[in-house]
């Protein structure tokens, strides 16, 4: 390997300087980190695989094995069936949110990013904005896919299943928006945890262990509690159904949902800002 | 230019960084010196604003670090060179970097032609050696064209050609005018690269003065004396107040008197002087004088007590 000894004596002269570095650098630089290593290709490659994977296969077997008569079918929540891979991308897009953040830290890449820019809160918000985005078209192609496919097994067997059908678009929708939801609460676990396992295992947590624990509870409290969980709420936006009483709406849903997520990155911004990197 | 005034940092009961007040003057290479664990890399990070400081304060040309307008024109710094993710190649570690403060991405591909990484650009950075990874961090705190350099130990584990390079690099820095500051551990280093010294032990200032004050003010000048008659000259200098101990069979080495002194002494007295030289203390010896009661970790020497080798720093590598 050649060194070349005389300083900066090769290099060109860097133009001259205004304004000050802010929020559109973070979100350039942002970008180029998120796509330059290969844990995103793998995380969102393997939601991808996961939910569609699943979704497709489930609708498959139960459209052209299945025992219930077309009434029965008719009556029951074709479209969230369609999507029903998303309980288990849920916690893919979780492990692709968490790392964003955690893999700062666990790396030690923080110091030198907060070295190059020492305002934390366009570093913080840059990357926030980042992966929401990333996910949540990630989301929707993967819940327009699963979609898609699944229906045409319904199609087959005569059941009227497309994105006119009533809510199934606000559904489809909404089935993108519940992975980056989960996504974006995972990174702010990772903002307050600093700690791969541990975001991936609270979130992981929030989302799925909770809501079969509160089974276990009696089943008034059971009542009252389940609506709120994560899981449940945010998994009314992408159904078409709701027991009143039992189930928030749809949007309901969603907000109740939206707001697990605020408080984590509400949290999870001040620990980025405040605590030492 | 780096101000520190009274910057202090605690970390829960143990005080890391003790009330230290110094300037780092440009255009020089300020060594920024102290045993492992006196708190080099704590107050790096105070610099940077990595850590807040638990009072005090330091500023860059006289502002906080976090209101510069552009961060990577103002300093560069290369704390740990393992502070990357190793999944990201070189290109685009440097890219990344280098779009926060909107430098032109043509820059990225010319400190990796300045620091020798070009082949392995599109390379991942988790199978660089040691000093790839030492000139990775170089070249990414040479990314903004700063006129401030800090270094935390940058010769560690880096091989001859490596740390001649780096010294080279940073005296050429100085030379330009740009404000250079470098930690280490191991005084020989700084001996070779600084033009002054800030000495640290167990978090408080030391010393704070040239490389020559340094050694005057810390080391007795000794003098090597060759004579047939070694006793009858170590009892005459002793009569002056100077210690004199035997170096071998027909030398002694002298402290607390001056060559002059020696030879008058010997002339007058009909002392054959075969050799008179002086015996500079390094550096080293210096430092470790200086700061043998603030060395956080002492080596033990099997078959001695712990303390008897005051002097001897240990190996450990300074956590964070």
């Amino acid at each position: 390997m050649t060194v070349n000894t005389s300083a900066l004596g090769n290099l060109t002269a860097l133009p001259p300087a205004s304004g000050r570095a802010g929020f559109g650098g973070a979100l350039r630089s942002e970008w180029t980190k998120i796509r330059s290593v290969r844990s995103t290709m793998w995380t969102l490659g393997s939601a991808t695989v996961v939910t569609i994977g699943i979704s497709v296969l489930g609708n498959w077997g139960r459209a052209n094995h299945g025992d219930a008569t077309t009434a029965q079918l008719a009556q029951e929540d074709l479209t969230q069936r369609t999507l029903f891979g998303i309980i288990l991308g849920q916690l893919i897009m979780v492990v692709f949110g968490a790392m964003a953040i955690t893999s700062e830290y666990s790396t030690g890449m923080v110091r030198t990013s907060l070295t190059a820019q020492p305002r934390r809160a366009p570093v913080f918000w840059a990357k926030l904005l980042v992966v929401s985005a990333v996910a949540f078209v990630v989301g929707e192609v993967i819940s327009f896919v699963s979609f898609l496919i699944s229906s045409s097994f319904w199609r087959a067997k005569g059941i009227d299943l497309t994105l006119s059908t009533p809510h199934a678009m606000q559904a489809v929708i909404g089935g993108g928006l519940y992975l980056a939801g989960s996504a974006i609460l995972a990174f702010g676990l990772g903002a307050i945890l600093r700690h791969t396992a541990g975001a991936i295992t609270s979130g992981v947590g929030l989302l799925f262990v909770l809501t079969i624990l509160v089974n276990f509870l009696p089943d008034s409290w059971q009542h009252h509690l389940d609506k709120w969980l994560p899981f449940n709420s945010g998994g009314q936006v992408w159904s078409t159904q709701h027991v009143p009483g039992t189930d928030l709406g749809a949007w309901t849903g969603f907000g109740v949902f939206m707001i697990y997520g605020v408080v984590a990155i509400a949290l999870g911004g001040y620990i980025f800002r405040n605590r030492d990197a | 230019m780096i101000e520190a005034n009274g910057l202090t940092k605690r970390y829960g009961e143990r005080l890391a960084v003790d009330n230290l007040t110094f300037t780092v003057k440009p255009g020089q290479v300020t060594g920024f010196l102290g045993p492992n664990g006196a708190g080099k890399s704590t107050t790096m990070r105070l610099i940077l604003g990595l850590d807040a400081p638990t009072s005090g304060a330091v500023t860059i040309d006289g502002r906080p670090f976090s209101k510069v307008a552009y961060p990577m024109r103002e300093v560069g710094a290369l704390l740990d060179a393992k502070a990357i993710h190793g999944g990201r190649s070189a290109y685009n570690h440097l890219l990344c970097l280098a779009q926060t403060n909107n430098l032109p991405k043509a820059r990225v591909g010319e400190v990796l032609e300045l620091v020798g990484l070009s082949e392995v650009a599109k390379k991942r950075s988790r199978g660089f050696s040691l000093g790839m990874g030492q000139r990775l961090g170089i070249a990414a705190a040479l990314l903004g064209d700063p006129k401030l350099l800090m270094f935390d130990e940058p010769v560690n584990g880096l091989d001859p050609e490596g740390i001649l390079w780096i010294r080279n690099l940073m005296k050429a820095l100085a030379a330009e005018g740009r404000t250079v500051f470098v930690s280490s551990h191991l005084m020989s280093e700084m001996e070779n690269t600084a033009d002054h010294l800030i000495v640290i032990g167990r978090g408080r200032l030391v010393a704070d003065c040239t490389v020559q004050e340094f050694i005057d003010q810390n080391s007795e000048l000794t003098i090597r004396v060759r004579t047939p008659e070694t006793q009858r000259l170590a009892a005459l200098v002793t009569e002056k107040g100077a210690v004199a101990a035997p170096d071998g069979d027909d030398a002694l080495r002298i402290t607390r008197l001056g060559m002059t002194e020696i030879g008058d002494l010997a002339f007058d007295n009909q002392i054959r002087v075969h050799e008179l030289s002086p015996i500079q203390a390094s550096l080293e010896q210096a430092f470790m004088e200086l700061t043998k009661d603030s060395v956080e970790y002492h080596a033990a020497v099997p078959g001695q007590p712990i303390g008897v080798h005051d002097r001897v720093p240990a190996t450990q590598q300074e956590g964070r």
